[in-house]
């Protein structure tokens, strides 16, 4: 049975041009990047190469490069590295951000920091009055992200940084699902801080890097050794971080070329899915999304039936619905577009990569229809007129 | 995450639809919980379940949970099939993950309202607690 992955948001493989350069670094040149000795330094150059990769994929300087292990790390290391040595005061962030950032602000409100979670439209993007509305005088960071996991939507972050920094405000974002897809430039962004993460741009799990605006302040999130400037003890991920260098020089190299291909074949997605399934919409932003993202919301029936049931086709697709989360609570970023519990019961998320063909848009569109067709047979909500 | 018993109920579900004229209705679950189970049954006069049918809006557990109980209460009389838990049912299953234990509540549930609901239809609503005496509400 034909395969077809439509989860790319979830993760990707590894490119084996990555795995390739990441072997070395294992068992022959597997040195400490600390030491001076001479295995020492061939792991130490390796990982400067890989800032230096990191740093002119995201056309920032290689000193403002911090290497974790992912974009979760990133992004608790942004938030709380810049916040947690002041007074508690007021961040804003949006109503639709990855719990990365969510709970961790979440955390900071047990220690009394205020925040506000600035609401957004239909299509997931961030109302800009509400926005330029929230700052306070005592407010310390903005955190918003870049592209939404769920729908795609892509934020209009050079202007929400722009009025943040009139207002002397620092801005963070969180690009975990923006680096690889679309072009990102921390000068046109226009951001002092910014997360992403190698396993989501066809690099190695368990690495990513924050970037970290020449003049931002930020204090150690994890203790030890003194690793990374100060900023982020721990002995370096030497192959993980070599693996996410090489992903974001070949992600800087192809997404000319990588980017309008996505776009087209999720367009052609989208609008076979449209057509031959009534009472389903597209979710998210139609212009301003990712090029692989195409979220649905299937009316009268649940997300994750639709899931197994395309895995038992051999496609792989997930769900904002209640029952495929652990926390058994429906997605907060469809909730957040002003959407029901219903309509996140019954989305359906599709992310197209790389390895994605017509072919597997195909696939899926042959069977998709009869999957919808049987599970609304089962509905108590599907009443044919 | 799924057994494959529970993955040959949700595949492969059995007695979905409505019965005609139904004797007994039960509904249980809403859309902003995510789950919706409905149970008709057809009763005899000797009180066996003859015929019952499911409809259910959820998650792959909760067709599995549904399709199974319609399996387990087939044939039975009301008494029998009230006997029915949520943890009979994830057992015939091969067991369920604890987060979709829940699932198994609404099934039996479902049943033991249609049961319910006959009862009441029928003028035995006196009967109600006796024969659910043993229900897990």
């Amino acid at each position: 049975m034909r395969s077809v992955y439509f989860d790319h948001a979830a993760t990707t493989a590894a490119d084996p041009r990555v795995v390739a350069a990441m072997m070395p670094y294992f068992g022959e040149r597997y040195g400490n990047a600390s030491e001076i000795h001479a295995p020492g330094r061939e792991a130490h150059v390796a990982v400067d190469e890989a800032r230096a990769k990191v740093a002119a994929a995201l056309g920032a300087g290689e000193k403002e490069i911090v290497f974790t292990s992912g974009g979760t790390e990133s992004d608790n290391l942004a938030i709380l590295g810049l916040l947690q040595k002041l007074q508690p005061g007021h961040v804003i962030t949006s109503a639709v951000e990855h719990p990365a950032v969510m709970e961790t602000v979440r955390f900071l409100m047990r220690l009394n920091w205020e925040v506000t979670f600035v609401p957004v439209d239909g299509h997931g993007l961030v109302d800009l009055d509400a926005y330029a509305g929230a700052f306070r005088p005592d407010t310390r960071l903005v955190s918003v992200m870049t592209a939404n996991n769920v729908m795609g939507t892509i934020q209009p972050i050079a202007d929400l940084a722009r009025i943040a920094h009139e207002r002397k405000v620092p801005f963070h974002t969180d690009a975990v699902q923006a680096v690889g897809s679309i072009p990102v430039n921390v000068d046109e962004l226009g951001v002092d801080l910014l997360s992403l993460s190698g396993h989501k741009l066809y690099g190695p799990k368990g690495v990513g890097a924050l970037y970290v605006r020449r003049g931002t302040r930020l204090s150690a999130h994890m203790h030890g050794g003194g690793h990374e400037r100060g900023l982020r003890s721990g002995t370096e991920n030497v192959p993980g971080i070599v693996g996410l260098g090489v992903a974001l020089e070949i992600t800087a190299e192809e997404l000319p070329a990588q980017q309008p291909r996505l776009a087209a074949l999720r367009d052609r997605l989208i609008k076979g899915v449209l057509e031959s399934v009534d009472d389903t919409v597209l979710l998210g932003d139609p212009v301003d999304r990712l090029p692989g993202n195409a979220c649905f919301s299937v009316r009268y029936i649940e997300g994750e039936s639709m899931v197994l049931q395309l895995d038992t086709k051999g496609i792989a697709a997930s769900s904002g619905s209640a029952c495929s989360s652990d926390s058994l609570e429906p997605s907060h970023v469809i909730l957040a577009m002003g959407l029901g519990a219903e309509e996140a019961h019954g989305s359906l998320r599709l992310t197209l990569g790389r390895e994605n063909t017509d072919a597997d848009v195909d696939r899926f569109l042959d069977v998709f229809p009869g999957i919808v067709q049987k599970l609304r047979a089962m509905s108590p909500l599907y009443v044919k007129g | 995450m799924y057994s494959e018993l529970v993955m040959d109920h949700f595949s492969n579900p059995r007695n979905v639809g409505e019965v005609e004229d139904p004797d007994g209705v039960g509904q249980v679950g809403n859309p902003t919980c995510g789950d919706i189970m409905r149970m008709t049954i057809k009763v005899d006069d000797a009180d066996h379940i003859t015929e019952i049918k499911f409809k259910t809006f959820g998650c792959g557990a909760a067709v599995a949970t549904s399709s199974m109980v319609t399996e387990m209460v087939v044939g039975k009389t009301l008494e029998e099939a009230a006997e029915i838990s949520n943890r009979t049912v994830a057992e015939a299953l091969g067991g369920l993950p604890p987060q979709k234990m829940h699932c198994s509540n609404l099934a039996a549930d479902a049943v033991h309202l249609a049961i319910e609901d006959y009862l009441t239809k029928n003028g035995r609503s006196d009967e109600v607690p006796k024969v659910l005496k043993k229900a897990s509400l």
